[in-house]
């Protein structure tokens, strides 16, 4: 069974297609493999068992007949702010808690026609709002990852998987599915994957559609998947992006083979090092990491440029104006008026206060506060307007950046996963856990996280190479380079299996 | 004082302590004629079951995006054409956050800093005077869904069926100087939208009301605080409103008060307006661009190829009316005021005098219609028939008397008129023979009326009129004339 869990997609479908295990069996591993796991991890917030056998059935049969389609029979996590027909979807908040879509997302809807098994929904921060999974209605993330303890024993602290995509990356590190879905506004895909030793990618915005995915911050968000290595992130992307006439915001432009263009290396890639990333707090061993990765990439054939993107250090701020100032207006919606959970109060304004006084959890109330503070007359001038003329000049730093190197490297996180409650206490601490992704987000650029290596503490680190737009191709060229140079980083010990 | 000399004077309104000028501006909301909603494909259809034409995007479910019509957006664009506008080939949407329960996503999608359609004008005849009204924009946005407060003791319904229905906000400038104007500027406007084919420009459905801007100032002063009232849903009670409105404020300031800048209520059972909400109170929107939304951007090459696709437009039709059919300004403007009534009109004047054809639509048939309370569509007398009964009376084969007996039957009986004149001996007498015996059998009967009138020529008429009576008025009244005069020898 554990060799079953632990494949490769890639090497799945491989299997499948030779027909030398079947779906139902596949599928039938990581139900197992949940059931024992989850009670400790927490990464899942529903099983959908018996839909997942089903299409593991009808796969088979397509196998079968030879009429595989591109994801047949390919066990996947799906993160629960997805709208998944038929399926109650969360948000990971309470607000949500009864909430059963009669309809499914179109990146969902894409991975299914392609054949995939939806294994269950899998947990995430509240709204998507956090970095730690800590936020969620449904609890927090338990890492699979564990810190080094004192006398080579793993010590028991509870790490966090990051967030706000937690359950995904802590789902595929830990071998609960083949891969996961996951969004990512302002590094909620790459950060989790850093932490855990994971790829995770977020394309282009408008490379996918994001009908159908609860917003948080609409001009931000992207979805984009969470695997085990580079080449499944390339497969799963392939089927998730595409444009949708129900998103406005979805660009109509063809999707690449990126799996085709696999294995083509860096030679002549010339990868940009921002001298602005070398922030403080950035920790001496990712540094450390950063300055391996450029020589790997160095060895590989790529040019390395020093250059400079010199707004960077108002990324953050500012997109803790949009994104609070975007999530402020998304979140009107839930008011308990038509769906949803309602706490009847004696007239309509005390039923919305109620309702959203029960409903929403403290960072999203912190973040709807923040948000609707930007907007108001009086502040939108020197807050939300200002923060878009930062992100126009961020967009602008990485446009010049583009007439001299082809791809940009930095560390995904500035630090390794920390442990539960580290950051909880206080927000801004927690915000600078996004200090290297949300540039990207601003910019609306894709941007990949490749595990490169354990800190000393014996937890995983990633690099981040951020690209052109629309170039999610080259990021997976470098990003395969980063991954075969650093070597497999896998959960040593599955603990939870009480061995 | 330079400002106030070119001020009209001629309606002021008149205070315990002299004059006072009523300025008025206006922000109609008429509902776009399409299809489907601005941001979804929902039937826009009046009068279905509530909430039977709600999409997932209209009812604001989670992941939901707005896409936008493309047919709402051509129909502001010519509109913005019938409005001699500007069309801005950027244009933004934004949200206007507020939370209500008839607004299911929290903010309605609307047009903020950067509308759709600039600075335009709209002209208005008042009592003879011909005015040009500023337009200062015309934005899209969404409306709203109903609240429903007397179906349950303790509940409102809502209903979403309106809930993103396309709306033209058209804020005129404060340009208006009476209710009057404000009434013919509401009718022009909505005789221009029924035009274009933009709207159907329906009070009675809430598809065409207004916003109402009021203040007052003694004449040449600064612009006093205005007060808003909101959602006026009928020409009258745009009338009335403003009255109403421009008396309370004046009686404030003569007394020493001062005004309020306020969202106001009319209440027309009651004949005044009420405060809603205070300046104070007023809704902070916190718009900001939609990001679900890319901006508008819009080619020359399309804004040019909708303006080439209107039709004529009732200035343009006024003045042909005028200049090529000879009409009067007045009967041109009753005339084009719908564009039915014009379209009758034409045929009718098709090959025939236009102001012949003109008294017979806006005297006969309109005051018919009016007395039936019928609309020209349902009008017993078409076109064809009218043009019959005036070719008929241009051919002198019936008389102008005998033409409203005609019009009675066919409006009651229906049928070709000349056949009916043919079947029934309506057809009027020219045989000079008949007439001048009748003339002698009359001068005959009456000898002392016959010396008057050869004394006083100006007694002859009642000689024409007893000889008309006497043939049952079919004879020819300019035949009787001569004879009688020729007879009396004067």
């Amino acid at each position: 069974m554990a060799e079953l869990t632990g494949l490769t997609l890639s090497e799945a479908r491989q299997k499948l297609r030779n027909k030398d295990i079947k779906a139902q069996e596949l599928t039938d591993a990581f139900l197992k493999e949940i059931e024992a796991a989850n009670p400790d991890l927490n990464a899942f917030v529903a099983v959908t068992a018996e839909k997942a056998m089903a299409q593991a059935k009808e796969a088979d049969a397509r196998l079968q007949k030879g009429e595989a389609r591109d994801l047949e029979g390919l066990p996947i996590g799906h993160k629960d702010l997805y709208c998944t027909e038929g399926v109650t979807t969360t948000a990971c908040s309470n607000i949500l808690s009864n909430f059963v879509p009669g309809y499914e997302s179109t990146v969902g809807a894409n991975l299914w026609g392609q054949g995939a098994v939806m294994l269950g929904k899998l947990n995430n921060d509240e709204f998507a709002m956090g970095s730690s999974n800590e936020s969620s209605s449904h609890g927090p993330v338990v890492s699979p990852w564990r810190r080094n303890g004192k006398d080579g024993t793993p010590s028991d602290d509870k790490l966090v998987p990051g967030g706000s995509s937690g359950g995904s990356s802590a789902a595929v590190a830990a071998d609960l599915c083949l891969a996961a879905t996951a969004t990512d506004t302002g590094g909620s895909i790459r950060q989790p994957a850093a932490l855990t030793g994971t790829v995770g990618i977020k394309p282009t915005y408008g490379r996918c559609s994001r009908w159908g995915i609860v917003a948080y911050a609409s001009s931000l968000d992207q979805a984009g998947p969470v695997a085990r290595t580079v080449e499944d992130a390339a497969i799963l992307l392939g089927v998730m992006a595409g444009h949708d006439d129900k998103d406005s915001t979805s660009v109509d432009m063809p999707v690449p083979d990126y799996s085709a263009a696999l294995g083509k290396g860096v030679k002549g890639l010339k990868v940009g090092v921002p001298e602005e990333y070398r922030v403080e707090g950035l920790s001496d061993e990712v540094d450390q990491l950063w300055q391996q990765g450029i020589a790997w990439l160095k060895d590989a054939g790529a040019e390395i440029k020093t250059i400079s993107l010199p707004h960077t250090k108002y990324a953050l701020p500012a997109y803790y104006i949009v994104a609070p100032a975007e999530a402020s207006s998304n979140l009107a919606r839930y008011d308990g008026v038509r769906y949803g959970v309602r706490v009847p109060g004696n007239d309509i304004i005390d039923t919305y206060e109620k309702t959203r006084q029960a409903g929403f959890g403290d960072e999203v109330k912190r973040r709807i506060m923040i948000g609707t503070y930007v907007l108001s007359a009086g502040y939108y001038d020197a807050y939300y307007l200002k923060a878009q003329k930062v992100r126009t000049l961020i967009k602008q730093d990485f446009d010049n950046a583009w007439d001299d190197v082809d791809v940009v490297l930095t560390p995904t996180t500035p630090n390794p996963a920390f442990a539960f409650g580290e950051k909880t206490g206080d927000p801004l601490e927690m915000y600078l856990e996004d200090i290297f992704t949300v540039t990207v987000n601003m910019a609306g650029l894709p941007g990949i996280s490749v595990p490169a290596g354990l800190s000393s503490q014996g937890t995983p680190l990633g690099l981040q190479l951020i690209g052109k737009p629309f170039d999610e191709t080259t990021l997976f060229q470098a990003g395969e380079v980063l991954e075969k140079a650093a070597g497999p980083v896998r959960v040593a010990s599955k603990w939870w299996h009480g061995t | 004082m330079g400002k106030a000399a070119k001020e009209k004077t001629n309606n002021l309104m008149r205070g315990a302590d002299g004059d006072w000028e009523v300025i008025v501006g206006l922000e109609v909301h008429a509902q776009v004629a399409s299809k489907s909603k601005l941001f979804s494909g929902s039937s826009t259809g009046f009068g279905a079951e509530p909430n039977s034409h709600v999409s997932l995007v209209d009812a604001a479910m989670p992941g939901m995006l707005p896409v936008i019509n493309e047919e709402c957006v051509a129909q502001a664009i010519r509109t913005g054409h019938g409005l001699n506008a500007k069309i801005n080939p950027y244009s933004v949407f934004d949200r206007k956050n507020y939370f209500y329960p008839d607004l299911p996503q929290g903010y309605q999608i609307s047009q903020f800093k950067q509308p759709i359609v600039g600075e335009g004008t709209v002209t208005i005849d008042v009592d003879g005077e011909t005015r040009e009204i500023g337009v200062e924009r015309l934005h899209l946005e969404q409306d709203a869904g109903k609240s429903i407060h007397d179906q349950h003791p303790d509940y409102s319904y809502v209903d979403l069926n309106r809930s993103g229905v396309a709306l033209m906000e058209i804020v005129s400038k404060p340009d208006l100087r009476s209710s009057k104007e404000a009434q013919v500027y509401v009718a022009k406007m909505r005789t221009i939208l029924r035009y274009l084919g933009t709207s159907d420009g329906d009070m009675d459905k809430g598809n065409l009301r207004a916003d109402v801007n009021v203040s007052v100032r003694k004449p040449g002063a600064e612009l006093g605080t205005r007060c808003e009232i909101k959602n006026v849903n009928s020409i009258r009670f745009i009338g009335q409103a403003i009255d109403v409105e421009a008396r309370r404020q004046i009686g404030i300031l003569e007394d020493g008060g001062q005004i309020t800048q306020e969202t106001r209520l009319f209440d027309p059972a009651k004949g005044e307006t009420r405060s809603m909400r205070s300046k104070e109170e007023a809704h902070d929107y916190r718009y900001f661009p939609d990001p679900d939304l890319l901006p508008l951007e819009i080619s020359e090459d399309y804004i040019a190829s909708l303006k080439q696709g209107l039709p004529e437009l009732p200035d343009e039709k006024q003045a042909r009316f005028v200049n090529e059919l000879g009409l009067s300004a007045y009967d041109a403007s009753v005339l084009i005021a719908e564009r039915e009534n014009a379209n009758y009109f034409e045929a009718v004047a098709k090959g025939r005098d236009g102001k012949t054809a003109a008294n017979w639509v806006i005297n006969e048939l309109f005051g018919r219609l009016n007395k039936e309370g019928l609309d020209i569509s349902a009008s017993p007398v078409s076109a064809d028939q009218l043009g019959g009964i005036v070719d008929l009376i241009s051919e002198g084969t019936i008389s102008g008397k005998i033409a409203k007996d005609l019009f009675e039957i066919v409006w009651t009986e229906g049928g070709d008129p000349a056949e009916i004149v043919e079947a029934r001996g309506m057809k009027q007498v020219t045989d000079t023979g008949a007439i001048e015996k009748t003339v002698e059998d009359v001068l005959a009967a009456n000898p002392e009326k016959a010396e008057q009138a050869r004394a006083k020529p100006n007694l002859a008429g009642w000689f024409v009129g007893q000889v008309m009576k006497a043939s049952g008025g079919k004879a020819n009244p300019k035949v009787v004339n001569d004879i009688v005069k020729k007879k009396l020898g004067v």
